[in-house]
């Protein structure tokens, strides 16, 4: 019998490894034809390393769900066998690359929310969570430093440069504010002190992200209602588009191996 | 002393251990999985060992191999051996011995320095536009090097260019 704080870490766990593997499919799509070789390594490196950490929260999650008995879902079946409504990620990640400068703000808003959640978990009751965290955060210090040099490089760059970076960031601002909500399962696990609260870090983030606009002559866009319910499973058209590509073999030649 | 009898002889902790100084790195083949503080523990079982690895970075696709080669090798000694994977203390480049960062140096590649403090203070601001770690030429030795990008051909790396000899080169960076 799976107990309510077993369902609802299993659900936890399902969010924090959707967000990684999403983002890191993203990143992947511009492999081989980035703007500069240098960058094109930096994405798949990037990418890679959000990989690893959805293997890890995967791997946990499915560990959890066998808890009660059930079957445990492995890796790969909770990557491949799972349709857009089951899936837990932020709205933010599945957005589109668009250009460099979409991109580039994308990784930007998530780096710096995901090092402050990370930073939090690595202090979970939970010791498996906070070995994922202490292990996954000092991988996203690298990915801080490096969105914040582009962020600041771009926006301060040339007056197109400039421009496309302010029209990502008003594009892409409405998908900020999902990292910082919570709901009954957050909760319930919040006060059992298994997950972080994202309200207590959302200051945090704002100082920080606003010290990188300055620095990039950026403007912070005006705050609207945000757009909520990826962490739910109500996702936009473009996650079915991108877990058609991501999910193909698997859904041709289910268990294939090589 | 501890040790297994296997299917040929009987292998003690200790050979066990320097069993697993001969399994190299993949990608980096000049230095060992021991000397990189890839293995955390190596225990006697019946009929074989339990080794205790730990990844270095989330994602590197070296793990799946570093695994096999660990199997292969105890497999040559006929002994079982049962590889697990911990995730803590999570690693470091501070484990890896001076004996590895100076074959790293003959190799091309420039050793990791030590850590240091955090590069991200507990509100999350990074030191914007930081220095970047100042890293000696593997080659020619000079100190004038310039950072290209902060990843290179493997996660663990990142990308440096001497401003006197002219030559790029890999520094593994201090992790």
């Amino acid at each position: 019998m799976t107990t309510a704080l077993d369902r609802a870490l299993a659900e936890y766990l399902l969010r924090l490894a959707d967000s990684p593997l999403v983002l890191a499919q993203r990143l992947g799509e511009w492999v081989g034809k980035a703007p500069a070789i240098e960058e094109d390594i930096a994405l798949a490196n990037v990418g890679l390393d959000l990989l690893g950490q959805a293997r890890m929260w995967f791997a946990y999650a499915g560990e959890v769900e066998a808890r009660g008995g059930g079957t445990a879902r492995d890796e790969d079946t909770l990557a491949f066998r799972r349709d857009a409504h089951e899936f837990r990620n932020l709205l933010l990640v599945e957005q589109p690359n668009g250009d460099y400068a979409h991109t580039t703000v994308r990784q930007l808003l998530f780096d710096h929310a995901q090092w402050l959640l990370l930073s939090r978990l690595a202090q979970s009751t939970d010791a498996r969570i906070a070995a994922i965290a202490t292990k996954s955060l000092k991988e996203v210090t690298y990915h801080v430093e490096r969105s914040d040099d582009w962020a600041i490089r771009l926006g301060d760059g040339s007056a197109e440069s400039h421009a496309r970076m302010q029209r990502a960031l008003d594009a892409l601002w409405m998908y900020a504010g999902e990292m910082f909500s919570v709901d009954d399962i957050d909760t319930l696990l919040i006060d059992a002190g298994i997950a972080a609260d994202p309200r207590l870090f959302e200051p945090a983030w704002r100082e920080a992200i606003d010290a990188v606009l300055a620095r990039a002559t950026l403007s912070r866009p005006a705050d609207t209602r945000p757009q909520l319910g990826g962490r739910q499973g109500r996702h936009g058209e473009q996650l079915g588009h991108l877990l058609c590509e991501m999910q193909f073999l698997q859904r041709a030649y289910p268990d294939a191996r090589w | 002393m501890v040790t297994v009898a296997t299917a040929q002889h009987a292998i003690s902790v200790a050979d066990a251990w320097a069993l697993l100084g001969t399994v190299m790195d993949p990608e980096v083949p000049v230095v060992s999985i021991v000397e990189l503080g890839i293995v955390r523990d190596v225990a006697p079982r019946v009929g074989g060992f339990g080794v205790t690895i730990t990844p270095t970075y989330s994602g590197c696709p070296a793990m799946d191999m570093i695994a096999r080669d660990i199997r292969d090798a105890f497999a040559r000694e006929g002994a079982a051996v049962d590889v697990v994977t911990t995730l803590a203390p999570a690693w470091t480049t501070d484990w890896m011995s001076p004996e590895a960062k100076a074959r790293l140096t003959a190799f091309g590649i420039a050793p990791p320095g030590p850590v240091g403090k955090a590069r991200i203070n507990v509100a999350g601001i990074s030191q914007l536009r930081r220095r970047a770690d100042i890293v000696a030429c593997p080659r020619c030795g000079s100190a004038a090097t310039t950072l290209i990008a902060q990843f290179g051909s493997t996660a663990c790396k990142a990308l440096y260019r001497c401003d006197d000899c002219r030559e790029p080169f890999d520094y593994f960076k201090a992790h």
